[in-house]
């Protein structure tokens, strides 16, 4: 018992401030990626040619969100020139094309859909589905039930069936071996209900794309409203985008 | 022992020919043989070339072993005589339609359509889905009920499908049907442009992003003679060894959890968490994504980052040391871990357990001191084995791996570390060449195997993630345990879903 409180006494209170107070974060975490427009088309031009994932659009000076996997090669090929990434990890969007960006994003909170906010703004269930990832995404989904992020602490949780809860919150490229259970998972759900996608994968097969094994992108298959990109996103990525859309 | 197998050297460059062919028997007997002494499996795969299959086997003993053959389409099973073959047998029947006759549990791994459009060996109509017309093993009685679970589970947790067969709340058996993951990243690794490679292998499994781009980056060096200066083995070393620790720290919390005392749970969450940030730190991702490229690191480990580390961790090392000493010194846990699960040392044996799992059986191998890289080859990795087999034989494993990995990466942070980053550019392959890398990962020992062909394309990149063999241990720990204690169990493994199916 003198061990249990010993250990509390040394644990100390930890859960975060955020929203009310910002969090910095280090600046080698790769966030928002920001795009200079007065860069060379050369160095534009070898950016997109190195971007294993092929993200770069050098003529329109634009960056896909989406399959982006934030590895900060173009960040290194062009020295920050072309492209560098901030530290800012509130970079989900409520539409597709708006993960397109050169850097300045859409607020997210103008583009929630206001009735959402209405119906699950108190309380609100998520039923998790992975499919076919890598396990980051839901290690990162998992941790915003530790103290830190306390999301319970804001009337979210992760509940254990689709039953019970107000979205589902897919990762992974979703296989095809996955497919089914993932679309039964959908139809259990009752109406309304919410998707939300998360990480490159399920934006649009991250770095399995080219598989014939995957689905590029979970919008091929369900209704998308909330795009959560990273690979895996940053906690404080999904816990903005969760409080910044329903809230 | 008499072998024809050749002794190799982990992450160094062969030539395909030095590798000895023998024929089909010879391959067979000698292979069996190994084996049979108390060698172990770490890959056994089939690869086309020109219009035939080959076979290739890579065994330890004490030293690493190679050896390869052709492929006869059907053959008498390894796993007939001797059981660590038997999933590799299934994956070379799955993969490419070779039938090992006689081997006692032929059923598919991954679902999915063989890759030369060969005749099914399981019969499956891939039309349909998962789990299709899987047969599951069967108890048959009266008494007897079945519980089935996944492939969606109750948390936030990857797919598969358990499969239990209980005489009231005693599991009898408990076969575990995966393949729900399956991305074809072997195939992917193959075809995708070589950029794209280091992205995907860090995508094989995400909690083991730096074992998986270590085990790609020492392949991709040795083919084409690139090596890492001693500043990048010391940072890949380091971060090896935290997502070992983020790992660990997470599953004993996980495991508190699980029998119901949530002061550890709490605790080990959050620190968990500042392991992961630790890995942040270093390269800009919680998971060392981005951190480790063929030829060295992507990020130093400048003084002003390498000081802030060792605060950090000067920080938490008597918090992790408190809890873990709080988890094991209470009764309730203890009651709950003990005797729990237990695996005895010879199915261990058997199935070629790895990683700490094996360790809790007694069985002391650790790639990190048997077939040691990068800065490992300095360090003094003890040797060290619990007898239990059980669910805390598992859990105390890891738990003083903790520690253990919390010293080595302050002795490697005491003094400045300096290295040239690379600009992660992959570097052109030697053709028609052999590598195999092996590392110790966190679940232990996970294996890249790539052969190049006569262009210096790759022809076959083979993956082996340690939970390809610790699956079964976990079925294994379930026989006559009740079915309430699965989700100890389980984590107690914390077995890899993605990198199994790949």
């Amino acid at each position: 018992m003198f061990n249990t409180l010993k250990n509390r006494f040394e644990q100390g209170y930890r859960t975060s401030a955020y929203p009310k107070e910002k969090i910095a974060l280090w600046r080698r975490y790769r966030g928002l990626p920001q795009i200079h427009k007065d860069a060379s088309a050369e160095l534009a031009a070898e950016c997109a040619d190195l971007c294993p994932q092929n993200a770069i659009d050098p003529v329109r000076r634009l960056i896909d969100m989406g399959r982006c996997v934030f590895c900060g090669t173009c960040e290194r090929i062009s020295n920050g020139a072309f492209v560098s990434f901030t530290n800012d990890f509130e970079i989900s969007v409520a539409e597709k094309e708006h993960l397109l960006t050169d850097g300045s994003l859409p607020s997210l909170a103008d583009h929630s859909r206001q009735h959402f906010k209405k119906l699950f703004g108190r309380s609100l269930q998520l039923r998790q589905v992975s499919a076919a990832g890598c396990n980051a995404c839901e290690a990162d989904l998992n941790v915003l039930a530790t103290p830190f992020f306390d999301l319970a602490r804001f009337g979210i949780n992760f509940v254990a069936s689709p039953r019970h809860s107000d979205a589902i919150v897919v990762t992974g490229p979703v296989s095809r071996n996955m497919k089914t259970a993932l679309l039964r998972t959908y139809k259990a759900t009752p109406d309304p209900k919410v998707v939300i996608a998360v990480g490159s994968c399920a934006l649009t097969g991250g770095p399995f794309r080219g598989s014939p094994e995957i689905t590029e992108g979970l919008d091929t298959l369900l209704p998308v409203d909330l795009y959560i990109p990273g690979c895996p996103p940053h906690p404080l990525s999904n816990l903005h985008a969760l409080l910044t859309f329903f809230k | 022992m008499k072998t024809d197998f050749l002794e190799i050297e982990n992450g160094r460059k062969l030539a395909r020919d030095e590798i000895p062919h023998l024929g089909f028997d010879e391959f067979r007997h000698q292979a069996l043989d190994i084996v049979k002494d108390g060698g172990k499996v770490i890959h056994y795969f089939a690869y086309p070339e020109g219009g035939d299959m080959k076979l290739m086997a890579v065994l330890r003993t004490d030293r690493l072993l190679a050896a390869g053959c052709d492929a006869p389409e059907a053959y008498p099973s390894f796993t007939a005589e001797c059981e660590p073959f038997h999933i590799f047998e299934r994956e070379i029947a799955e993969q490419f339609g070779i039938r090992p006759e006689g081997h006692p549990w032929l059923k598919a791994v991954r679902y999915h359509a063989n890759y030369r459009g060969k005749p099914d060996v399981f019969g499956n109509d891939y039309a349909e889905d998962i789990p299709g017309n899987y047969e599951y093993y069967a108890v048959e009685s009266e008494e007897i009920h079945e519980v089935a679970v996944g492939p969606v589970h109750a948390g936030v947790i990857e797919p598969g499908h358990f499969r239990f067969n209980c005489i009231g709340e005693r599991v009898l058996h408990l076969e575990i049907q995966l393949g729900y993951q399956h991305r074809a990243v072997e195939n992917l690794l193959l075809n995708a442009d070589a950029r794209r490679l280091p992205i995907i292998a860090e995508s094989i499994a995400g909690d083991t992003s730096v074992g998986n781009s270590l085990c790609y980056s020492q392949a991709v060096e040795a083919l084409s003679s690139v090596a890492p200066d001693k500043g990048a083995q010391v940072i890949r070393t380091i971060a090896l060894e935290l997502e070992r620790i983020a790992n660990h720290v997470g599953d004993l919390g996980a495991l508190s959890g699980d029998v119901a005392f949530l002061p550890p749970a709490n605790y080990c969450g959050r620190m968990r968490g500042d392991f992961l940030n630790m890995s942040l730190l270093l390269c800009g991702n919680r998971f060392g994504k981005g951190l480790v490229r063929p030829g060295g690191v992507c990020f130093s480990l400048a003084d002003e980052v390498r000081n802030i580390l060792d605060e950090r961790i000067k920080e938490i090392k008597p918090q992790v040391r408190h809890v873990a000493e709080l988890l094991f010194s209470t009764p309730s846990v203890l009651s709950r871990f003990e005797d729990c699960g237990a695996v005895s040392l010879s199915d261990a044996e058997k199935l070629g357990l790895v990683g700490p799992a094996a360790r809790a059986c007694g069985m002391p191998y650790d790639a990190r001191r048997c077939f040691p890289t990068e800065h490992y080859k300095r360090l003094d990795i003890p040797e060290y084995a619990l007898p239990s087999g059980d669910v805390y034989a598992r859990a105390k494993v890891r738990g003083d791996e903790v520690m253990q990995s919390i010293n080595i990466i302050q002795s490697l942070i005491n003094g400045p570390v300096e290295t040239d980053c690379v600009n992660g550019k992959i570097p052109a392959l030697e053709p028609s060449s052999f590598v195999v890398t092996v590392n110790e990962a966190w679940r232990g020992e996970l294996s890249h195997c790539v052969l190049t062909d006569a262009e210096g394309g790759i022809l076959r990149y083979k993956v082996k993630d340690p939970s390809f063999h610790n699956w079964n241990g976990l079925a294994m720990s379930l026989r006559d345990t009740g079915i309430s204690d699965f989700p100890l169990n389980n984590k107690s493994f914390n077995l890899s879903y993605c990198g199994f199916d790949l």
